[in-house]
């Protein structure tokens, strides 16, 4: 194998991938079918989001990756040292160093700004698919505005169980046209993808469709009026830095029982504690 | 005391570090040559640059090699190369009646214009271990004979000529290529069979057997399974003509299929096609009969709801690669939603309890 | 400078296109911003932005219409060139360059269908200036309103109206351009303004 060319992608695969992200961001929520290529990379494993990072990304920029909220994470290693070694980027984990951060389920909690994009994997970029696995079905519902299989499961799962048993890929709608996937972040973070001053791009590279939502969107997680959306999460404060706003994950620390809650951004827990800020469990 | 894992990047590196050596195995063994496994493993090969869809069987072996003989990693390897290369252009569509066969049967016609050729075949050959192998390779040269000079005639084309099987009508309309746009339904022929030529052979396999037990059973016949080599040609424009550049082995497979006539056909035989690079011809046969069964609603047939009638179960499931990909996926770290999970879990059950609580107090 | 088919690309077509295509997407994501562009220089009468643009995403698989005055010898040969896109009329371009009359009637391009409105023609429109001042803007990428020195209003409008279908366009002038994807609202003045935010 010799040389590949800047930041991997030929550029035909680029330009079609850039007109794709266009028509993604003229059409909010839509998404738009693109060729995508395979990449030395496994299907499944953030081909989508490689593909676009590639069309996206300058010479000039400082990417970041996170998997889980996470820098050190082994995919985001992967897909880190993927783009130094094809782009020659600078890579950062500080997000508010980065121009460009892709991510896997999650968004930073340190609000983004105007300056930077958002490049979310996506799994399964339709909302509808675990209702109806014909994709010739979905598309006409989509074109139809025809979601009242979404709403009618929803509300299945409020008469069975008492909540929208949905904790996470929580479908949203954008701009009261199209019911968007919003990839596996956990509702949590469902709030941050409206009015956010970012570009949002998503790609799935298997299920080949990139979608988008351009800066001051309108995005609203679908819910009942007497079930109105709840972001959630762990009801505790970050064990090491004592965040009690940001998502948590769980660690188990023994087999009797023990365990602790930690931030899944770890950039945002290592400024916290940085700045002196200390949880119960931090040494 | 609990701190955060660290050490991605130094634990992917020592992993990789650890497959290498894995995959040279004990170093007092001869490593295995590209040119070895090209000639001796020729079989794997040809699976490679077919589901790979990339005819070099050099980068196969060498995919082979660096896989450790996992053949889906092969061809993702192959894949993935594939796509950076660039394309400069489509060649002539092959002539495979042209093909300078190495193995030609056919069971519809006991004899038949071209002869029956077995070929380098495994059929016939009793499955006993040889343990002669296993000691050493030596094998004594196989008889040969002069090859029938002149092209030979495709079986359906003798059906042709009675009217009794559909018609092909040539067609120069230029083929949807899924490799560079995005896989669309309805897919035409065309389209079905560039996604099955490259389709997961253990996939087609399993769908080509479930039609002949009985889900969208289509009655076929092997009219001709061919395999041999073929001239590729392009035209270059610049010259103003076509010349060959190059030859290419492929496995073809025609079924010729019972058909009592529909609301819109009359009654006559139908075709299966399979067509792939190399010798593959468990796989070719197996996509000449899933292609018969895709074709149902063409021929005006019932929809039986047969899994090999489903066009768009069989195209988004047949390739290996997307396929190994997600499934593995799940390897990879869960966290956030398992502990979004977690949560809902919880509180359905606390709430499921309390309510329990509730009804026993009353 | 004589410009002739072979000369006008990037010095460098991966890392010119990459800088060139933000520029497009962030005039894209936020309608009215008005982003400097370069890295192509294109025969006359094609400005050094709407070069770039055609450079940047277009090739053989996406067919050109060249309207009015953009349709001269020297521009089929440099596109041919440099893109290899097939020239085509309005019925059937992915993407059509011109001045805003050269273009007209809008009716003439493919909006999508109902299925994949993303099947729609994006129009390169050619400016004599170009500023943020003018017709008022709505609608996602902006964040409360933005204005754009638009050739018209009505025609905008009407292309609102057909959301999701509908074209999208870009407007060069110079080495500067900005864009009006077909989700944003147009209005003469921010007073005429109609809330475009529909509830769920």
């Amino acid at each position: 194998m010799t040389d590949y060319n800047f930041a991997y992608l030929d550029e035909q695969t680029k330009r079609m991938i850039r007109r794709a992200i266009l028509k993604g961001l003229a059409i909010p929520g839509y998404q738009v079918p693109f060729a995508s290529r395979e990449m030395p990379m496994p299907y499944g494993w953030g081909t989508g989001g490689v593909q676009v990072s590639a069309a996206v990304l300058t010479p000039d920029d400082t990417f970041k990756v996170i998997d889980q909220g996470a820098d050190d994470t082994t995919n985001a290693v992967s897909i880190r040292t993927f783009f130094e070694r094809t782009a020659g980027v600078e890579t950062t984990t500080a997000t508010s160093e980065a121009s460009v951060i892709q991510t896997r389920h999650r968004i930073p909690e340190e609000p983004l700004t105007e300056d930077q994009i958002l490049v979310y994997q996506v799994p399964i970029p339709e909302p509808l698919r675990f209702l109806e696995p014909r994709e010739s079905e979905t598309r006409k519902m989509h074109s139809l505005e025809e979601y009242g299989l979404m709403h009618v499961k929803l509300y299945e799962d409020i008469s069975r169980h008492g909540h929208i048993a949905t904790s996470y890929a929580y479908p949203v709608k954008v701009e009261g046209r199209y019911v968007m996937d919003p990839s596996p972040i956990p509702k949590f973070d469902n709030p941050k993808l409206g009015d956010m001053p970012a570009i949002q791009l998503f790609g799935a590279g298997r299920e080949q469709r990139i979608y988008a939502l351009p800066p001051y969107t309108q995005v609203v997680s679908l819910d009942f009026e007497d079930h109105p959306f709840e972001a959630s999460k762990a009801d505790h404060a970050c064990g090491l830095c004592g965040a009690t706003d940001s998502y948590l994950d769980e660690v188990i620390m023994d087999d009797q029982g023990g365990r602790m809650f930690v931030c899944s951004d770890t950039d945002y827990c290592e400024a916290r504690r940085a700045a002196g800020h200390k949880g119960k469990d931090a040494a | 005391m609990y701190v955060a894992v660290k050490g991605g990047e130094r634990a992917i590196e020592s992993a990789h570090a650890w497959l290498a050596e894995e995959r040279r195995g004990d170093t007092d063994v001869a490593e295995l040559s590209i040119a070895q496994i090209r000639e001796q493993l020729k079989l794997s090969v040809d699976r490679v640059m077919a589901e790979g869809s990339l005819y070099d069987p050099d980068l196969a072996a060498l995919a082979i090699k660096q896989s450790r003989g996992d053949l889906i990693e092969a061809i993702f390897l192959i894949r993935a190369y594939r796509t950076t290369l660039p394309r400069f252009g489509a060649s002539e569509p092959v002539d495979t009646g042209a093909m300078a066969c190495d193995r030609r049967i056919s069971a519809t016609f006991k004899d038949l214009p071209g002869g029956q050729v077995l070929g380098p075949t495994f059929d016939y050959t009793h499955r006993l271990l040889d343990f002669k192998l296993a000691a050493d390779g030596d094998v004594p040269e196989a008889p040969t004979r002069e090859s029938t000079p002149g092209d030979v005639p495709h079986v359906t084309g003798f059906l042709n000529r009675e009217g009794l099987i559909e018609e092909a009508p040539h067609d120069d309309t230029p083929p949807p290529d899924l490799t560079r746009e995005p896989l669309e339904m309805p897919a035409d022929r065309a389209l079905r069979l560039q996604a099955l030529t490259r389709a997961d052979e253990g996939f087609t396999l399993g769908l080509a057997y479930s039609t002949q037990r009985g889900y969208a059973r289509n009655h076929a016949f092997v009219g001709e399974l061919r395999i041999g080599a073929v001239a590729v040609e392009m035209d270059i424009p610049e010259l103003g003509f076509t010349i060959e550049i190059g030859e290419i082995t492929l496995t073809e497979c025609e079924t010729v299929n019972q058909f009592k006539g529909s609301k819109t056909e009359p009654p006559q035989f139908t075709r299966g096609y399979g067509l792939v690079f190399g010798q593959s011809e468990r796989k070719a046969i197996s996509m000449a009969l899933v292609d018969r069964a895709l074709r149902w609603e063409e021929l005006g047939e019932d929809n039986v709801g047969a899994p090999a009638q489903d066009t768009e179960f069989v195209l988004y499931h047949a390739d290996n690669i997307q396929a190994t990909g997600f499934l593995e996926h799940i390897k990879l770290p869960h966290y956030v939603d398992f502990q979004s999970e977690l949560e809902l879990v919880r509180k359905l059950r606390r709430e499921a309890g309390a309510d329990q609580v509730q009804e026993a107090a009353e | 400078m004589q410009v002739t088919a072979l000369s006008g690309g990037f010095d460098n077509p991966a890392i010119g296109s990459a800088h060139a295509f933000r520029s497009v997407m962030e005039a894209m994501a936020r309608p009215g911003s008005v982003q400097d562009i370069q890295g192509a220089v294109p025969p006359a009468p094609l400005t050094v932005a709407a070069g770039t643009v055609l450079l940047t995403l277009c090739d053989t698989d996406t067919p050109v219409y060249l309207a009015g005055k953009a349709d001269t010898d020297d521009v089929r040969k440099w596109l041919a060139f440099h893109t290899g896109a097939p020239l085509t009329g309005p019925s059937h371009a992915m993407f059509a360059v011109g001045e805003w009359d050269a273009l007209m009637p809008l009716d003439g391009y493919p909006v999508g269908t109902p299925e994949y409105p993303d099947r729609s023609t994006t129009l390169i429109v050619e400016c004599a200036e170009l500023e943020a001042a003018g017709a008022t803007l709505r609608g996602p990428g902006i964040k409360s309103e933005a204005t754009l020195s638009l050739p018209e209003t009505r025609a905008f409008q009407s292309n609102r109206a057909l959301f999701p279908l509908g074209l999208d366009f870009i407007f060069t002038s110079g080495d500067r351009l900005a864009a009006l994807p077909r989700s944003a609202v147009v209005s003469r003045s921010s007073s005429e303004a109609v809330a475009h935010r529909g509830d769920f």
